[in-house]
C-alpha cells in the first residue's frame, strides 16, 4: 500500500515552516519566493511539477533499498577470483572506523586550522606511502591508477619537453582507454611486447621503439597480468640512455616483499591505492598515488594538491598547509598544470591507517601469503587436465589461467562456476585475443585452502559437465 | 539554583586541541596492529615460503620504514585527528560558497555500509549485480527528468573528470565531423569553476575567458566578437559563482550553435534550479551535476564522489562506457562503441555515492526537489540582504536577487581598517565556523563566497550573520584580533613561509626529519 505524505515540513529542509519563509520574505521585500526566480525566462522555466516517483520516508526508504539490494550478491557471498584492477583484501575494522567518522565523511575544504586533523592525516598517508615506495614525495590522491599513471606520463613529457611514451602491452585495456583519453591531443603512445610466455617485458622491442622523443617508459610490476617484472634496472636504463624518464606502477600490496621500483630506476611511482584498506564498493573504492624525488623539477609538475608540515607562531605546535600551491589549476585556472579538485582525499586517510595498523612486518606477512595461496592455487589447476599457468614468471596475487586445452571458453566455464557459487577471475579472451582462451585469476589473503580446493574441483567439473552436454 | 545566562551573540566555542604525534613518533618497536591472515600449514609445505621464488634482485632486502603501533594506539591517534577535522555535520557550513554543503541524511550512510555494496565486484557478473545496476539505472532517469537530456554516465568521480570528459566529448564529436584540426578554441567565462578551463586545456584547446559587464552578466556582445569556426565548444555555469543567473543564456547557446559549437553546462552545483529550470530549455548538449553537491552525498575530504554526466541523444554514442541499460526484465552493462571517448575512470565510477543520490532523490521526489530548490534561494536572499547591512561588506555588480549563492566582498573593510578576507577566514574558525574566498584570481576584491543551502534555518543563517557581524566590529575598533586569529581552534597561525622553497618545503615526514636535522 502507498503511503501518502502529509503536507508538512521536510525533514531536510526546516525553513519550509510557512511562517518562517513569511518573516524571510518580509525581511527581503518579496511578496512570493517565485518572485526570487523572476530573472529566469519564462520560455525556460518548467511549467509542471518534474515526473518523478513519490517521495518516500525514511522508514519507506530503507524498506525499498534494502529490498533492491538483495538482489546483489557481495564477494563474500561467492567464492571470488576477480581482481584485475581491484582486489578483494582482508579490511581492518580500523579503516573503516576511521573513515565512516562523521567529521571525516562530511569534511570538505577547510582550512589547516578547523581541518587540522584533515591536512594531518594526509599529510602522514603521504608519509607513510613515501616509506613504503622508497620517496620523498607523494600527492594526495587522484582518482584511480589510470588517472595516476595519466598524470605521471603528462608529468614526464612536461618535464622532458617529449611527446610520445611508451607502455607495456600487457597493460589492461580500460586503463589503456582512460590513458590514451587522457594523454591525447598532445601526446601519443606505443605499445612494447612481452614475451609469451615468460611474461617479461621485450627489451629487443623496447630497444627499437624508444627514441629521441619517447618521454617516459612506463611498466608495471606486478604487470596486469600478475608477473614480476625482473627486468625493472635494464628498463630503467634504457629509458634513462635515451634520455626518457623511467615511470613504474605497482600494486603497493606487494612493496612488503617486492623491491620499490625507485630501487631500480623509477623517476615516477604510481599505483591504486584501493589494496590498502578499501572495499572494493563495485569500483568505487579506487584511489591513485603518484610519488617521485623530492626535487622541484618533479614537484612543480604535480597537479595534486601537496600538504606539507610547517611549524605554528607557537613553539612545539605543528601546522599544516599547502606546498607550491601556485602549480595548480586552483591557483591559475588553464596555465595550471593540468587539474585539480575533488579526488578520493577519504581513501587516502584510509590507506595511512591501514599501513599504521600493519606496519613493516604487517606489511611483509601480507605479501608473503599472498604469494603462498596463489601459487598454491596456481598449482591446483595447473594439475587439471587441459588446464595450465600460461606465463612462467613468478608472479603476484594474479596469474593466467590457460583453458585452450580443455577445448571450452572461459565463458562456458564460469558460466558453470557461476552455478557453483565461484565467480571466475577476469575473462581475458576479448582484450588478449591472441592469448586465446585464458582468464586472469586473483588470490588474496583471504581466501582459504578450502576455498581454493572447491575452485580446482569445480574448474575440473565444468570441464567434464561440458563434455556431457556436447556428447549427447 | 541561579539562572544561567545565555545571551552571547556568537558562540563560546573551543575546538578540539590533541597536540597528536606524527604518527611515525607512536612507533614502539614490536608493537602491532592487526593480525595479517596467514598461509595454512599445509599451502607452506607444499610451496614453501612463497617468496624464495621472487627473482633475483626484485626482492625487497629492507622492510619499508612504517612505525609499529598497537591497535588502540592507531585508533586513539586517528579519532583525535577526526577531531580536529571541522565536518560539515558540526558546523553551519554555508562558508564553502559553490559547494553546496547541505545535511548527509543518516540512513543514506547507514544504507551504504552493507556488503551488498561494499563488498561487490565492479566486474562480478551482471546477474549478481542487479540490485546496483538499477540504482545507477534509475538514477540516470531522475536525472534525465532533472535536466532535460537524454542520458547519464555515472563513471566521471567528480565535477572535474565530468569537465574532462565533456571537452573529450566535444574533441570526438568535432573529430568525428572532420572538423577537430580546425576547432581549436573553448570558450568559458572567469566565474566559472577553474577546471573548466583546465580540463579544455588538457583536451589541447585554447581557452577563451569572457568577462562579466558592469553588471555581472558574462557579456554577450564579448561572446559575439570571439565567436568564430574554430570555436570547439562553450562551457558555463548559470548561475555562476555571483549567483546570477544570466536570463540570456539561450541567445549565448544559439549563438554558439550557429558557429558549430557544443554547449556544455557546469550544473556542478544545480542547488537552485532543481524542478525550476533545465539545461535542455536552456540549450545545453552535455550537462554535469556533482552528486557531492546538489545531490547529497558527502564531500569526504575531497572525494570519492561522482559528476553525473548527461548528454543529448546525438552524443550518446560518444560516452565513456560501459553504460547501464535496461530491456525491461534486466539490467546490464553495454558497451558504448567505436564513437565513444573509451573511459575516463576505471570500472563505473563511485558506486556507492549514486546509491546516497538515489536514496536522497527518492526521499524527496519532484515537490520535495523543487522545495530543496526554493528554500536554498530563500534563504541566499536571506542571508544576503543581512550581510549587506554589515559595515564594510558588500556584494559588487547587478542589485538585485541572486539564486543560491553570492560572492561578496571586504574590499571596504580592508581598505578602512587593513583586514582582509584571509584574516576573517581565520577568525571564523574562532567561532566554529567555515569560511572560504574564492578561486583564483581575485576578479571580486576580498572576496568570500556564501551558499546557504536547503539544510540551513534561519537561527543557523543568523548565527553565521553574527559572526561576521562581530568580525567586522573587531575589525573596525581592534583589528589585531582578527589578524592574530585563530585563538580557539586547533592550531595558531602557521608559519607557512617554507611551502614555495624547495630547499626547505617537506611533504613527507621522511623529508622533515633529513631537512630539519641539526647541523654538526
Amino acid at each position: 500500500m502507498e503511503t501518502r505524505r502529509k503536507a508538512s515540513v521536510h525533514p531536510y529542509i526546516p525553513n519550509m515552516i510557512p511562517e518562517v519563509q513569511r518573516q524571510m520574505l518580509d525581511e527581503i521585500g518579496v511578496e512570493r519566493i517565485e518572485d526570487l526566480y523572476d530573472i529566469i525566462p519564462d520560455a525556460i522555466k518548467m511549467d509542471r511539477l518534474m515526473d518523478m516517483p513519490p517521495a518516500l520516508s525514511e522508514f519507506e526508504l530503507k524498506r525499498e533499498i534494502d529490498k533492491l539490494l538483495q538482489k546483489n550478491k557481495s564477494a563474500n557471498e561467492t567464492i571470488n577470483f576477480l581482481g584485475a584492477g581491484c582486489w578483494q583484501h582482508f579490511i581492518p575494522a580500523v579503516c573503516d572506523e576511521i573513515n565512516q567518522r562523521s567529521e571525516f565523511v562530511t569534511a570538505y575544504a577547510g582550512e589547516p586550522y578547523e581541518d587540522k586533523g584533515r591536512f594531518q592525516s594526509l599529510f602522514e598517508y603521504q608519509s607513510l606511502v613515501a616509506e613504503l615506495v622508497d620517496m620523498d614525495v607523494v600527492n594526495v590522491p587522484t582518482f584511480d591508477w589510470a588517472q595516476a599513471a595519466s598524470t605521471s606520463l603528462r608529468m614526464a613529457s612536461r618535464i622532458t619537453g617529449r611527446t610520445e611514451v611508451l607502455l607495456p602491452a600487457t597493460i589492461d585495456r580500460d586503463k589503456l582507454m582512460i590513458i590514451a583519453n587522457y594523454i591525447t591531443p598532445q601526446l601519443s603512445y606505443q605499445l612494447v611486447d612481452f614475451n609469451d610466455p615468460s611474461g617479461e617485458l621485450d627489451l629487443e622491442d623496447l630497444k627499437s621503439k624508444v627514441n629521441a622523443n619517447t618521454a617516459a617508459v612506463y611498466f608495471e610490476n606486478p604487470t596486469f597480468l600478475g608477473t614480476i617484472e625482473s627486468q625493472g634496472q635494464q628498463i630503467a636504463d634504457i629509458a634513462h640512455a635515451a634520455g626518457a624518464l623511467c615511470v613504474v606502477g605497482v600494486d603497493p600490496s606487494s612493496l612488503g616483499v617486492l623491491k620499490p621500483p625507485s630501487q631500480y630506476g623509477a623517476d615516477i611511482i604510481c599505483g591504486d591505492l584501493q589494496p590498502l584498506g578499501m572495499h572494493m564498493n563495485y569500483g568505487g573504492g579506487q584511489a591513485g598515488f603518484i610519488a617521485t624525488r623530492d626535487e622541484e623539477k618533479f614537484v612543480m609538475e604535480y597537479p595534486s594538491r601537496l600538504f606539507g608540515i610547517a611549524p605554528t607562531i607557537v613553539e612545539g605546535e605543528y601546522g599544516f598547509g599547502d606546498v607550491a600551491y601556485d602549480r595548480t589549476s586552483f591557483a591559475h585556472r588553464e596555465t595550471g598544470k593540468e587539474s585539480v579538485g575533488t579526488q578520493t582525499a577519504l581513501w587516502g586517510i584510509t590507506a595511512g591507517v591501514y599501513l599504521a595498523l600493519l606496519g613493516p612486518y604487517g606489511m611483509q606477512e601480507l605479501g608473503q601469503t599472498i604469494m603462498q595461496k596463489s601459487q598454491y592455487a596456481a598449482e591446483l589447476l595447473a594439475a587439471i587436465d587441459g588446464v595450465e599457468i600460461r606465463l612462467q614468471s613468478t608472479f603476484f596475487k594474479e596469474f593466467v589461467v590457460d583453458f585452450n586445452g580443455t577445448g571450452k571458453t572461459v565463458r562456458e566455464i564460469h558460466r558453470q562456476l557461476l552455478a557453483d557459487g565461484i565467480q571466475g577471475g577476469k575473462d581475458l579472451s576479448e582484450d588478449f585475443p591472441e592469448l586465446g582462451q585464458c582468464a586472469l585469476y586473483c588470490v588474496t589473503e583471504v581466501h582459504a585452502k578450502e576455498e581454493l580446493e572447491t575452485l580446482a574441483a569445480a574448474i575440473q567439473r565444468a570441464c567434464v559437465v561440458k563434455e556431457e552436454v556436447e556428447s549427447v | 539554583m541561579k539562572r544561567i545566562v545565555r545571551d552571547h551573540k556568537v558562540r563560546n566555542f573551543h575546538q578540539a586541541k590533541w597536540d597528536e604525534p606524527i604518527i611515525f613518533e607512536l612507533h614502539k618497536p614490536g608493537e602491532r596492529g592487526v593480525e595479517v591472515p596467514q598461509a595454512e600449514a599445509e599451502i607452506e609445505s607444499t610451496v614453501g615460503d612463497g617468496i624464495s621464488r621472487i627473482p633475483d634482485g626484485m626482492k625487497r632486502t629492507t622492510p619499508p620504514a612504517l612505525p609499529e603501533i598497537g591497535q588502540a594506539k592507531v585508533l586513539r591517534h586517528y579519532l583525535r585527528l577526526s577531531q580536529e577535522t571541522m565536518g560539515s555535520d558540526f558546523n553551519v557550513e554555508i562558508g564553502q560558497g559553490t559547494c553546496t554543503m547541505k545535511y548527509i541524511p543518516r540512513v543514506n550512510e547507514m544504507m551504504i555500509r552493507t556488503p551488498k555494496i561494499m563488498d561487490l565486484h565492479p566486474l562480478q557478473d551482471v546477474s549478481n549485480a542487479q540490485g546496483i545496476l538499477e540504482v545507477f539505472y534509475k538514477l540516470d532517469l531522475a536525472m534525465r527528468e532533472i535536466s532535460g537530456l537524454d542520458k547519464f554516465s555515472f563513471q566521471p568521480s567528480s565535477g572535474t573528470q565530468a569537465l574532462l570528459a565533456m571537452a573529450s566529448i566535444v574533441r570526438a564529436y568535432h573529430d568525428s565531423r572532420g572538423e577537430g584540426e580546425q576547432r581549436n578554441e573553448i570558450i568559458t567565462t572567469i566565474f566559472s569553476h577553474p577546471s573548466q578551463a583546465a580540463t579544455a586545456v588538457v583536451k589541447g584547446y585554447k581557452i577563451i575567458t569572457l568577462y562579466p559587464d558592469a553588471d555581472g552578466f558574462p557579456d554577450i556582445e564579448e561572446l559575439k566578437k570571439v565567436i568564430s569556426s574554430r570555436t570547439a565548444g562553450f562551457v558555463v555555469a548559470n548561475p555562476e559563482d555571483t549567483g546570477i543567473y544570466n536570463p540570456r543564456i539561450k541567445e549565448f547557446t544559439d549563438l554558439v550553435h550557429e558557429a558549430g559549437g557544443i554547449c556544455y553546462y557546469d550544473q556542478a552545483n544545480a542547488n537552485g534550479l532543481l524542478g525550476v529550470t533545465r539545461a535542455k530549455e536552456a540549450g545545453f548538449d552535455m550537462c554535469f551535476f556533482n552528486l557531492h553537491k546538489t545531490f547529497a552525498a558527502p564531500h569526504m575530504c575531497g572525494g570519492p564522489a561522482t559528476g553525473a554526466l548527461g548528454v543529448v541523444d546525438t552524443l550518446i554514442p560518444f560516452l565513456p562506457g560501459p553504460i547501464v541499460e535496461y530491456d525491461g526484465t534486466s539490467y546490464d552493462l553495454k558497451e558504448v562503441g567505436d564513437l565513444s571517448i573509451g573511459k575516463v575512470r576505471s570500472f563505473h565510477g563511485v558506486a556507492q555515492t549514486v546509491l546516497r543520490s538515489y536514496a536522497w532523490v527518492r526521499s524527496l521526489g519532484a515537490e520535495g526537489l523543487r522545495q530543496v530548490a526554493h528554500t536554498a534561494v530563500l534563504n541566499n536572499n536571506y542571508l544576503y540582504h543581512k550581510i549587506l547591512e554589515i559595515r564594510g561588506a558588500s556584494a559588487p555588480y547587478v542589485k538585485g536577487n541572486r539564486l543560491e549563492q553570492v560572492r561578496y566582498s571586504w574590499e571596504q573593510m580592508t581598505q578602512e581598517t587593513g583586514v582582509t578576507t584571509e584574516d576573517v577566514t581565520r577568525r571564523m574558525c574562532d567561532f566554529g565556523l567555515h569560511y572560504w574566498t574564492s578561486h583564483h584570481p581575485y576578479v571580486v576584491p576580498q572576496p568570500f563566497t556564501l551558499e546557504p543551502t536547503e539544510s540551513y534555518s534561519k537561527e543557523d543563517l543568523d548565527e553565521y550573520i553574527n559572526a561576521l557581524q562581530q568580525i567586522s566590529d573587531e575589525a573596525y575598533s581592534n583589528p589585531e584580533i582578527v589578524k592574530n586569529a585563530p585563538t580557539r581552534s586547533t592550531v595558531h597561525r602557521i608559519e607557512d613561509s617554507s611551502f614555495d622553497d624547495p630547499e626547505k618545503w617537506c611533504i613527507t615526514w621522511r623529508s622533515y626529519l633529513k631537512k630539519t636535522t641539526p647541523s654538526e
